[in-house]
């Protein structure tokens, strides 16, 4: 879809417009009302939080494609009693947002929900989202690896289809709250570095030079205000 | 329609609030002169807790700081881009030229790399050494002082290493090394690059009252909330409003061309308030152009009247003339030895590298000119877009599966994170007369000006340079025990340099020169052709280095107000 004429339609439209640049539909889709109102941040420009709004106005994903993908996610990256899973991070919120953001992606992931639907039909009788876990995961064997010798254009649709969504769940996951944590990234918060610890410089088998470490700063005078001779020497 | 004409006059209008306005803005309130800043964006202060965006989660963009909108994603703090709505630029012959711009107060400097290198004295005459290009009116030892003066106005972290063509000067302390960084000085230096503290504007110590001192976030590119690294709104605007003189901001504002009088002087300025798309004129005794190298250009092309048909400053034809860019190419490699890592700490230290290397090399002996500096890039970062994508890519080094679903996604994850090492190489390319922008009369932008037009081809000097860069990169990455990734960028990619522009380093359409035919302005960036029109941004390099330009925009910005503030006082402007 052209992004630029679904824009269009959106501002132009309302509900009914949004409906119609989708063509017919097989079946009902999110009410609007679960469609969040963006508010308007001043981190983001005028134009930025406009076309944000229009984004999220739109719905990519039909309820029979939220609820494949939500399950193809959960087998990417299950809970269990130790981790959470991708739908515990609204995973697929996400990509339904990306699908928009990045229009490219369209065709390709509602291709794949109707290729896994095809599929699962085949060898089982049921839609993927019907199949037992084992079924399902029998289907992904065949497509959730790659040769990565072989050019990524020229690889079968449907492990790139497979790999599009291991991505997007990867992305969503540990850019979400509980996959940061579960990463254990420590940073973004003010702190004051001085250098690896020592543990780590040993586990990978790397040190210091001396002389490099006298040049560096001295973080207890780090408060105090910069003064140097003629010569550019810091006297503080 | 009436132009509207404010009854001020000012001593000064600046055109531009970044490095080169923002500078210039500072020295004339300081001298106690009455100034108005022109600035195409709008009002930007990361302190400001709603505007900043440092600190923030990626979840709190619903695209997780994906570059779709902005180039360098979503909490990146350049409004702008390559692409602006309504901005367009056109090119020539088929050619190529990326043109990025931020239009807000700081421009460019809100999310710059903050890499902070004083050019060397070869870089003032490299014509004399390789009989390429022309050499500068004024060398190192004029500017000297003024870099001296910007390192302890601004703040920049370094060390004196008595390097010839990289100078010293008054540094802040350096940080230390991170993890990466030292498998990369591993690898350099048994590849025989040198490899030295970096010199980046972010306040490790301590500069004066009014900023604060780096805590160490990583996030420089997202403009800073305590003020400690160097942007020129908060640095520089920003004092200058506190100073002695009057300054006047005009944001919103962009500027259209310089107004002159009957003898062909300039009056001041006419700019369109993007508010209410109207068009007015500022009048000013003198009209100080920071606007970037481009903008710059336009504003002087566009300023066609009786007096200068040809636009203003424009006599000698080489406005627009002798574009140049850094060039760029890069090179990721994989470190088996950095798997596994401990995230028991916060490595994200300051915006960008500790370390990088200077150029080592002897250009006598090799197929190209000029030279290039490497900045390293790694560690564990902030998770964001793209973040787990391809996570197990690199199995393959281990003759392992690739792909899969399941626990085992979120262990490769970790067993890989941070294991990559990222090479930039950074250099100077030859300014040709034959790299241009000019007027395009067939387009306008939204604002009804006229729009640049590019022209700008690589010669063969910037590939053989890329062609160094990618052997040295390899042969670093294998050194630190890595795998270099990806194919390696050959001749029919021309070795993997980037487009003109894409390095954002843009300089030499207003070069200054002795000469009134060769060049737009004099030793003191006054316009030769008009006594009361100076240029303070990159517009007016001679040539490029193998340096970042920032350290020395504001240098030579400095010089020139002075020169100004000089000039108003024995009432020669």
């Amino acid at each position: 879809m052209d992004r630029r004429k679904s824009l269009k339609s959106i501002v132009l439209g309302s509900v009914a417009g949004g409906l119609a640049i989708h063509g017919c539909r097989p079946e009902p889709t999110v009410p609007e009302t679960a469609v969040q109102e963006v508010p308007m941040l001043k981190w983001r420009t005028a134009r930025e939080n406009e076309q944000l709004a229009e984004l999220e106005a739109e719905r990519f994903l039909t309820a029979h494609e939220e609820e494949t993908l939500t399950i193809l996610c959960d087998l990417i990256l299950p809970g269990s009693e130790e981790y959470k899973s991708a739908s515990d991070a609204d995973v697929v919120s996400f990509i339904e947002f990306m699908a928009k953001d990045i229009p490219t992606m369209q065709v390709d992931l509602r291709g794949g929900v109707m290729w896994l639907d095809h599929r699962s039909n085949l060898d089982h009788g049921v839609e993927f989202k019907a199949a037992t876990e084992a079924q399902q995961k029998a289907i992904l064997d065949t497509i959730a690896y790659y040769d990565p010798e072989v050019p990524g254009n020229e690889r079968p649709f449907e492990v790139n289809f497979f790999s599009m969504v291991r991505n997007l769940t990867m992305t969503g996951f540990y850019t979400s709250k509980i996959g940061i944590e579960e990463l254990g990234y420590k940073g973004n918060m003010p702190n004051v570095w001085d250098g690896v610890p020592d543990d780590v410089l040993a586990q990978h088998g790397v040190s210091y030079d001396p002389e490099w470490l006298a040049k560096c700063v001295d973080q207890g005078k780090r408060n105090i205000v910069a003064e140097w001779d003629e010569n550019g020497n810091l006297l503080t | 329609m009436q132009i509207k004409e404010n009854g001020t006059v000012y001593d000064a209008i600046v055109v531009g609030s970044g490095a080169g306005g923002g500078m210039a803005t500072k020295v004339l309130a300081d001298a106690g002169l009455k100034v108005a800043v022109v600035e195409a964006g709008p009002f930007f202060d990361p302190a400001d807790p709603e505007q900043k965006t440092q600190l923030r989660w990626p979840y709190e963009s619903p695209r997780r700081g994906a570059g779709t909108v902005r180039p360098f994603g979503d909490f990146d703090a350049a409004y702008g881009g390559w692409e602006i709505e309504g901005e367009p630029y056109t090119h020539k012959d088929g050619t190529k030229f990326d043109w990025f711009r931020s239009h807000m107060l700081g421009g460019r400097t809100n999310h710059w790399g903050r890499i902070s290198l004083r050019f060397g004295p070869d870089d003032f005459k490299h014509k004399s050494i390789d009989g390429h290009g022309d050499d500068w009116p004024i060398g190192y030892d004029d500017v000297k002082p003024y870099y001296d003066k910007v390192d302890k106005l601004i703040g920049v972290f370094g060390t004196n290493e008595g390097l010839r063509n990289d100078p010293d000067g008054f540094f802040l302390p350096p940080p230390k090394p991170r993890l990466h960084e030292l498998f990369y000085i591993r690898g350099a230096k048994k590849s025989g690059v040198p490899v030295y503290p970096s010199r980046m504007s972010m306040l490790t110590k301590r500069i004066n009252n009014d900023r604060g001192v780096c805590f160490y976030c990583g996030q420089c590119s997202r403009a800073c909330q305590v003020y400690a690294d160097f942007s020129a709104g908060t640095c520089l605007i920003f004092p200058a409003q506190k100073s002695r003189g009057q300054v006047d901001l005009f944001v919103n504002c962009m500027v259209r061309e310089v107004t002159v009088d009957g003898e062909g002087r300039a009056t001041g300025v006419s700019y369109i308030n993007k508010e209410d798309r109207k068009e007015y004129k500022l009048k000013g005794r003198v009209v100080v152009l920071g606007a970037s190298a481009c903008s710059t250009a336009r504003i002087l092309l566009n300023s066609k009247s009786p007096q200068h048909p040809n636009g203003l400053g424009n006599s000698s034809d080489h406005v627009g003339k002798y574009l140049h860019d850094s060039t760029g190419a890069d090179r990721v490699g994989f470190v088996p030895d950095l798997m596994n890592r401990k995230v028991s700490y916060n490595e994200d230290g300051v915006g960008g590298m500790h370390v990088y290397s200077p150029w080592w090399g002897d250009n006598s002996k090799l197929d190209f000119p000029r030279g290039y500096h490497i900045e390293i890039g790694g560690g564990m970062r902030m998770p964001g877009y793209g973040f787990g994508f391809n996570v197990n890519e690199f199995n393959k080094f281990f003759g392992t599966k690739v792909g899969g679903y399941g626990d085992i996604l979120r262990s490769d994850a970790k067993k890989y994170y941070g294991a990559l090492v990222g090479m930039s190489g950074r250099g100077e390319s030859i300014a040709l007369k034959s790299n241009y922008c000019e007027i395009d009369p067939t387009t306008v932008d939204e604002w009804g000006i006229p729009v640049l037009r590019f022209h700008y081809k690589w010669s063969d000097y910037e590939k053989n340079q890329a062609k160094h860069m990618q052997d040295t990169f390899e042969e670093i990455i294998i050194k630190m025990g890595g795998e270099p990734l990806g194919d390696k960028p050959g001749k029919e990619v021309d070795y993997g340099l980037h487009a003109p522009g894409r390095i954002i380093h843009e300089v030499g359409t207003t070069r200054m020169g002795d000469d009134p035919k060769t060049s737009v302005t004099n030793r003191y960036q006054q316009l030769h052709d008009v006594d009361n029109v100076f240029v303070v941004d990159a517009g007016v390099f001679t040539s490029q280095a193998d340096k970042n330009c920032t350290w020395t925009i504001l240098a030579l910005s400095w010089r020139a107000s002075d020169y100004i503030v000089e000039q108003l006082k024995q009432q020669n402007l």
